[in-house]
């Protein structure tokens, strides 16, 4: 038997769970919420999980291999969970001119961690953008949220480095 | 609130300006923010406070000014004084010398190339107006064209001022607007929607994410009045997730808009409804294409499907559906308030108003500009831009992002409009234009965006999904010093399969990088071959 | 059918023909026996116009549109067997074979495949692209069947067929572009999904072998996908 989205149990005890489920319920249950659920779940729980996706199919009624095809799509979802600090840095146009696949590699190297993944420790992942729309000040890198503009490969590696550390 | 309140609101509002002596401006836009806006902000008002001038003078956080490479900016008004690259420790110095001579190493003169040579229709607001306050628009004569539209205008008559003006869409195909907004208004579905489509993907643009975060209430303003021009009744706002403070800022735009009855069931006492939502992308640049779009809006993977049918016949859940871009929109008030003429008296024949452009790269003076359509790209980069910084050479300007192409030295003097682009070989495009100088490689640059294009390809049709890597791999043998001229012509060969059968924009759209960039530097990519075929 | 419906006059290749106003280009060349390549396409199924084959040409217009969903017109000029069209089939069958690893030979659909068969049929002799021989998983979790990627060529026949006729959708597509890929539920083996009926549609309208029955060597796989406009038929004469 399916039950309503409103009978349907959490998870887990979190009580997290509660946000997720008051954003799919601005959305009516229904599927074309399943996207803005997502973003509710990598807000509130930092990644997507499985149990995530397993319970945002049933709550809105979509078909697992359908949620995961949608949050597999998107790469601003993440399916792992991230490092303690994250570390963005823009590929864009402007950036890349500007010298940003120098930072990448630079950071790469230095974390012994490809872009895209989380340093075995799990104190940073390091991932990349498109475009940030930072071009004016670029390269652009972000870090743990905070933008950086002008970043120069040097005290940029030094930067996260310092936080990381911390 | 009924349109009348809305005089109440702009007098009560310049009356409530009118008791300061100044307003100081700090830059809240994401590239001064960047650069530490917030401290600055912060600081000025710590000492307005202790020199005891808070009562006299208005700290406002405003939209961006443009000139992003000196950022933070400040303004100060009505002494017309702007102060650059400011820090949080230099508010001593600024609040001590209000309205006598700025301090020399921070000021700016407002008489630059860089602001004399614009013009501003859309981003006449910008750096003006506090975004998170809907009185400051209201002030400006925010709203007002929809007091016209909705209650002196027919909304074909409102149709036929956007044809008149011969706005033509700014996403980047230069589609006629008005044209799209009667295919729309025919329909004869109860339920249509207006899309406006901020999921501004291209590399190397920001010019959406700037208007969203300076002047949120604009595209609101412009949406509401295609609501009403062709019968639609809700409006999605589709913005790309890495744009957190325009979602912020648009979220409480909308707030703002719904509890003034300026958004919502019968708006301002009138018979005409609409609601905006607003979506949030998530990191796929393929749902800037229409049908890609739609698909994401229902909750999908966002693949495109053939058209047509057309989004304006069967969009949204099989609804007539117009989507238009962020700029279109904005360029909506002033048009209804000014008449469809008063645009099509800016710019060239074919191509009308202004455009709003991301100058970037190696160029002095980088930032956000809007230009008359018309003006010579050298006139954008040499005047405006202030030329190549450290003495660097010219080489070439990108536009139009994954879909554009680059312009050599040779095409700078052609005026900016849909046409001239094109037959340089490349687009309008939303309005990215990245500089370059002679340290740039053009065989990196059109692998740049293959990457790219590669990456973001959503692998439903053949031609993009395996044309674009192997175009790809082509491009780093070549960049290699590998290839042979057989790899070349083979790169040729998909550069035509790929444009001529690929489903959606993007794929067709994809070579253009490469088809440029062979057509004016072929020479480099020669210089690349091996030798031996 | 409604005695509403129009009907129109068209030229393809060169012949005229009639049809109703709600057919596709496809459906009328197939009734008046002209062929056109098609893989992703498959009667019953909703139409997706991804693989790009059945790119038809038409007078007037600079782009050339899939006839498996582009509607008749009336006074339409359609070209099917152009040069060029052929051209950029066969590149396009070209990039399919060179994307996986498509090794005939050995392959349980050898003989049966409909991609083999197109490659005949359209002359490809060889791959002039470069092989990219990515390794991708075979799933043998599931009792009956299974599924080998480096055969898939993402037509999703196999997702349209469970989630529009089964009514399961175990089936559908992660990640994209080139690193796309079908998948079972929650990208998990075939063998643990709680969704599957194993009914083996997919297995039979898949036009390779990717999907295939267990226990079949080389060449044995032969599909039967004829159980589909039959099922549709008997589903509509069920609806009236």
């Amino acid at each position: 038997m399916i039950l309503p989205p409103e009978k349907q149990p959490m998870p887990s005890d979190d009580k997290r769970w509660r946000l997720v489920a008051t954003a799919m319920r601005r959305h009516g249950y229904k599927s074309h919420g399943l996207i803005e659920s997502l973003h509710s779940i990598q807000e509130t729980f930092g990644y997507v999980s499985e149990d995530a996706l397993k319970f945002t199919a049933k709550m809105l009624r979509v078909p697992l291999s359908q949620a995961y095809g949608v949050a597999s799509f998107y790469h601003y979802f993440n399916l792992k969970p991230l490092g303690r600090h994250s570390c963005v840095v823009c590929r864009g146009t402007a950036c890349h001119i500007k010298g940003s696949a120098q930072i990448l590699s630079d950071l790469e190297q230095l974390f012994a961690v490809r872009v895209g993944e989380t340093t075995e420790d799990g104190s940073l992942s390091l991932l990349s953008a498109q475009c940030l729309g930072a071009c004016g000040i670029a390269p652009a890198v972000v870090l743990d949220g905070v933008v950086m503009g002008r970043a120069e490969a040097e005290s940029i590696v030094h930067r996260v480095e310092e936080v990381v550390a911390a | 609130m009924i349109f009348e309140e809305l005089g109440h609101i702009e007098e009560a509002e310049l009356e409530a300006q009118s008791r300061f002596e100044r307003r100081i401006h700090v830059c809240a836009a994401a590239g001064c923010l960047a650069s530490g806006a917030d401290a600055v902000k912060e600081a000025l008002s710590g000492e307005l406070q202790s020199t005891g001038l808070e009562e006299r003078c208005q700290m406002v956080g405003v939209g961006c000014m443009g000139l992003c490479s000196r950022g933070p900016l400040v303004s100060i008004q009505p002494d017309n004084v702007l102060l650059a690259q400011v820090r949080a420790k230099d508010a001593k110095e600024v609040v001590g010398t209000l309205g006598k001579k700025p301090p020399k190493r921070l000021a700016c003169p407002s008489d630059l190339p860089f602001f004399k040579r614009q013009l501003k229709v859309v981003l006449e607001n910008m750096g003006r107006i506090d975004p998170e306050r809907i009185e400051e628009y209201i002030a400006v004569g925010g709203y007002s064209a929809l007091h016209k539209g909705l209650t002196e205008m027919t909304s074909q008559e409102v149709i036929d001022e956007v044809v008149k003006s011969g706005l033509r869409g700014r996403g980047g195909a230069g589609y006629p607007t008005g044209l799209k907004w009667s295919q729309l208004s025919k329909e004869s579905s109860p339920i249509k929607y207006v899309v406006c489509n901020a999921d501004e993907g291209d590399p190397g643009a920001f010019m959406d994410r700037s208007v969203l975060e300076g002047d949120p209430h604009r595209v609101l303003e412009g949406m509401i009045l295609a609501g009403y021009a062709t019968g639609a009744t809700q409006g999605f706002i589709y913005v790309r997730a890495e744009y957190p403070l325009a979602i912020k800022r648009l979220n409480l735009a909308i707030k703002q808009a719904s509890r003034l009855g300026l958004l919502g069931h019968n708006i301002c006492g009138t018979p005409v409804s609409f609601g905006v939502e607003v979506r949030v992308g998530a990191g796929a640049f393929v749902c800037g294409e229409e049908t890609a779009l739609m698909a994401s809006i229902e909750g999908g993977r966002g693949t495109p499907r053939p058209r047509p049918p057309f989004p304006t016949q069967s969009g949204i859940w099989g609804r007539p559906t117009m989507i238009n871009n962020v700029e279109t929109f904005a360029n909506i008030p002033p048009i209804i308030r000014n008449g469809g003429k008063w645009l099509a008296e800016i710019g060239t024949e074919k191509s009308k108003g202004t455009k709003v452009f991301s100058l970037s790269g190696k160029v002095v003076n980088t930032g956000l500009i809007e230009v008359p359509m018309g003006i010579t790209l050298r006139e954008i980069i040499f005047e405006i831009g202030g030329g190549i910084p450290f003495g660097g050479k010219f080489k070439a300007v990108q536009t139009g992002g994954p879909s554009g192409g680059c312009v050599p030295d040779s095409g700078l003097d052609v005026p900016v409009d849909y046409e001239s682009l094109s037959h340089l070989g490349t687009i309008m495009g939303s309005g990215g234009m990245v500089v370059m100088d002679d340290s740039a490689s053009m065989v990196d640059v059109a692998r740049f965006f293959l990457d790219f294009s590669r990456h973001e390809s959503c692998g439903k049709c053949i031609p993009c999904r395996v044309g674009t890597v192997q175009m790809h791999g082509l491009l780093d043998k070549i960049a290699a010093n590998r290839a042979t001229s057989e790899d070349l012509a083979m790169l040729e060969e998909l550069c035509d399969l790929v444009r001529k059968t690929s489903l959606c924009g993007l794929g067709q759209t994809a070579p253009t990088p490469v088809v440029s960039t062979l057509r004016h530097f072929r020479e480099e990519y020669l210089s690349h071959l091996s030798g031996k075929a | 059918m409604p005695t509403s419906v129009k009907v129109k006059t068209l030229r393809i290749d060169g012949r005229d023909v009639s049809a109703r106003e709600d057919q596709t280009i496809l459906e009328v060349a197939r009734e008046n026996d002209i062929w056109i390549p098609t893989l992703c396409h498959l009667d019953g199924l909703s139409p997706v116009g991804a693989c790009r084959l059945c790119l038809v040409e038409i007078k007037g217009s600079t782009k050339l549109l899939p006839a498996c969903v582009t509607a008749v017109e009336e006074g339409m000029e359609v070209s099917t067997q152009t040069e060029g069209l052929e051209s950029y089939r066969r590149m396009i069958l070209e990039l399919l074979f060179s994307e996986r690893n498509h090794v005939c030979s050995i392959c349980k659909s050898n003989g049966h495949c409909e991609m083999q068969t197109l490659a005949q049929r359209l002359g490809l002799t060889h791959i002039h692209f470069p092989y990219r021989y990515p390794s991708l998983p075979v799933d043998l979790s599931h009792e009956l069947f299974g599924m080998d990627h480096n055969r898939c060529i993402l037509c999703t026949r196999c997702v349209r067929v469970c989630a529009e006729i089964e009514g399961a959708h175990v089936w559908d597509v992660m990640g994209r572009g080139v690193d796309a890929r079908i998948i079972c539920d929650l990208n998990q083996p075939w063998g643990t999904s709680e969704t599957c009926t194993s009914c083996g549609k997919c297995v039979h309208v898949c036009p390779t072998g990717a999907l295939f029955e267990r226990g079949r060597s080389a060449s044995e796989m032969d599909k039967r996908p004829e159980f589909l406009p039959y099922l549709t038929l008997m589903r509509r004469a069920g609806g009236e």
